[in-house]
């Protein structure tokens, strides 16, 4: 906070008067700039809120938790029914924690894995090309994430892993090999997974790295070997930032769209199977909100996306919450 | 006995110590081969298929061999046009307030802070806003709409790379625009900006790249068009919609296609990648004090 020198020079020349007034206006539009930052959020609330209020009328909180009708002839829940007027977000909602908690259960051992070997263990000559990959995996878009996961990724699965995992785990119930596409839970969270993990491992390499080394120091004195200082010495100073970047790739997978619109299968139901097909709240959103059928069906698709606003902005807000209280003292990096 | 409790001990320090490395770098493996899966694929279906067709043609009807994307990228740069009209400058702008103007006052963090969440918005929320924005009272999709939401999704982005471009201007530099007498927005835009403008430049570059592969945000503004359209007021094609609707459909011509529009997507984000690495780490911006 340079404030001393700086003000009193500015103070002196905004008293000459002859540029006070263009000062002023230009401040004031900086100032309207940094606050449209607030107006868009506002702005994205107020619409949606106005758009999904017929839904929102029609069903209120059952929306996100009932199970509306029964098909007249198989007996099973048909919980999104365009054609009739019946919706309920329940299976979207499912879906989409369902794969993004799974993802997480692939993504975040091997992200911090990666973190622990380019803060602690990589070679000088590595570490940057390394940076330089994790780096381009976060800026590939979605779409070719997809790409890559409907014509590699689930043939993959279909031919080799999904029936492993029905041979080895088809005990527990969680894997049935009655789906023959490859799509489903599965494929959607190991594309999850492979997309956040670049987010979770730079923001737990950020806070790593914001660990003083008097602690790591310290500890080898002791006569730690490297794993016990890592351990003790850099991740529990370093947890809740790690929670932190942990959660902020939740938020990442909750809200991710495209990729898992390609592989989750898009049927609006709820099974114990990891290896059925699915939906998630952004999926159904980008598959059917072009073709709504009614403005019910529009309304409702609008407050799915109001709820997934509501809660991605709550879970990316404590997220920084927890990483700003790791790395407050260090310098501060974009994103 | 106790020395044997103790070589053993430190046995099994040694051991774990040796099994959490390599464990690290079995983690890191896993995730290097993806990527280099994805870049392999890129290039091995994407290349046969880029040629000079595909940039100068339109899309032929389903079923039929040939034909490029030439409605879809000019399409996507009439998106990305509105989208930098509208995010750059107001990015810029708010990452000026934030840099010069806001240092350590409370309005800066929170702007700063709302930011930074709203980079982690899904883009599907951002086409939901300007679909009830724009296309419900104007009655149709449009190329303006899906501007908006890629524009929207840009400022954040643009703010934040810039405040930190900002802040590597050094203070001897300010201090001296004015003690030349400079008026102070004078001083800030011709000096300041002025010396972070290459940094300003690449993290605009960086916001382009990321929102030039959104697909969700245009599925329901800018819808796509099957036919050559430069107006902004009509539904136009985008490359990643048009990726999206070859990658989905059953014919291998397409999918030919949809790799060899993957593969320029990628091309354009790796080079805005690598040049705002260079930028940063070189110090392009030290070279200034």
């Amino acid at each position: 906070m340079p404030k001393t020198e700086i003000s009193a020079v500015r103070q002196f020349l905004n008293s000459r008067g002859n540029s006070a007034i263009a000062d002023r206006v230009f401040h004031f539009l900086m100032v309207l700039c940094a606050l449209s930052i607030f107006g868009i959020v506002i702005l994205i609330l107020s619409e949606l809120m106005l758009r999904s209020s017929e839904a929102w009328h029609q069903f209120g909180f059952r929306f996100f938790s009932q199970t509306p009708a029964h098909d007249r002839y198989t007996g099973l829940p048909t919980y999104w029914d365009p054609v009739n007027g019946s919706f309920s977000a329940l299976p979207f909602v499912f879906g989409t924690l369902v794969s993004s908690l799974l993802s997480l259960v692939i993504s975040v051992p091997l992200a911090v894995g990666l973190a622990i070997f380019l803060t602690e263990m990589c070679p000088r000559f590595l570490r940057g090309p390394l940076a330089f990959i994790t780096e381009l995996l976060a800026a590939i878009p979605s779409i070719i994430y997809g790409l890559w996961a409907v014509f590699v990724l689930v043939p993959l699965l279909r031919e080799h892993v999904n029936p492993m995992l029905v041979k080895y785990f088809g005990w527990t119930g969680f894997f049935k090999p009655d789906n023959p596409t490859g799509l489903g839970y599965v494929a959607a969270a190991v594309i999850l997974a492979i997309m956040i993990l670049p987010i979770i491992s730079s923001l737990t390499r950020e806070v790593m790295t914001a660990v003083p080394h008097s602690q790591r120091e310290a500890v080898l004195a002791l006569g730690a070997t490297r794993w016990e200082m890592i351990r003790m010495g850099v991740l529990r100073n370093a947890r809740i930032g790690i929670v932190g970047a942990v959660i902020l790739g939740l938020g990442r997978a909750l809200g991710e769209t495209m990729a898992v619109t390609m592989v989750i299968g898009n049927t609006a139901e709820i099974s114990r199977s990891l290896l059925a097909n699915g939906s998630s709240m952004s999926s159904v959103i980008a598959n059917e909100f072009a073709e709504a059928v009614s403005d019910l069906h529009r309304s409702s698709l609008i407050e799915i996306g109001l709820a997934l606003f509501v809660v991605t902005i709550i879970v990316n807000a404590f997220a920084r919450l927890l990483v700003w209280m790791v790395t407050r003292g260090a310098p501060a990096r974009v994103h | 006995m106790a020395t044997n409790a103790t070589s053993f001990r430190s046995k099994y320090r040694a051991t774990m110590d040796h099994v959490v490395t390599g464990l690290a770098v079995l983690a890191t493996a896993l995730v290097v081969v993806p990527l280099i899966a994805i870049f392999v694929y890129l290039l091995l279906k994407g290349a046969s298929s880029v040629n000079l067709d595909f940039f100068l043609k339109n899309p032929v009807p389903e079923g039929e061999s040939g034909g490029g994307m030439a409605n879809a990228i000019v399409g996507s740069g009439v998106l990305l046009g509105i989208a930098s009209l509208i995010g750059i400058p107001i990015g810029i702008g708010a990452g000026i307030y934030l840099a010069e103007f806001g240092r350590g006052t409370r309005l800066a963090n929170a702007v700063r802070f709302t930011a930074d969440v709203l980079n982690g918005v899904p883009s599907i929320v951002m086409g939901l806003a300007a679909y009830s924005l724009i296309v419900i009272p104007q009655r149709h999709f449009s190329a303006l709409s899906g501007g908006v939401a890629l524009g929207i999704m840009m400022i954040p982005t643009v703010a934040r790379t810039s405040e930190e471009m900002l802040l590597m201007v050094p203070n001897m530099i300010r201090e001296a625009a004015l003690g030349l007498g400079l008026s102070n927005w004078r001083a800030v835009l011709s000096i300041t900006v002025r010396t972070a403008s290459p940094g300003i430049i690449t993290g605009c570059m960086l916001a382009f790249a990321r929102v030039a592969g959104e697909t969700a945000p245009l599925i329901f503004t800018a819808l796509g068009n099957a036919f050559f359209s430069t107006n902004p007021n009509q539904p136009i094609e985008a490359l990643p919609l048009q990726i999206w609707v070859y990658a989905t459909g059953p014919y291998e011509d397409q999918h030919r296609l949809a790799w060899a529009g993957a593969l320029v997507l990628i091309v354009l984000i790796v080079l805005a990648v690598s040049l705002v690495r260079y930028v940063t780490s070189r110090g392009v911006l030290k070279g200034a004090s």
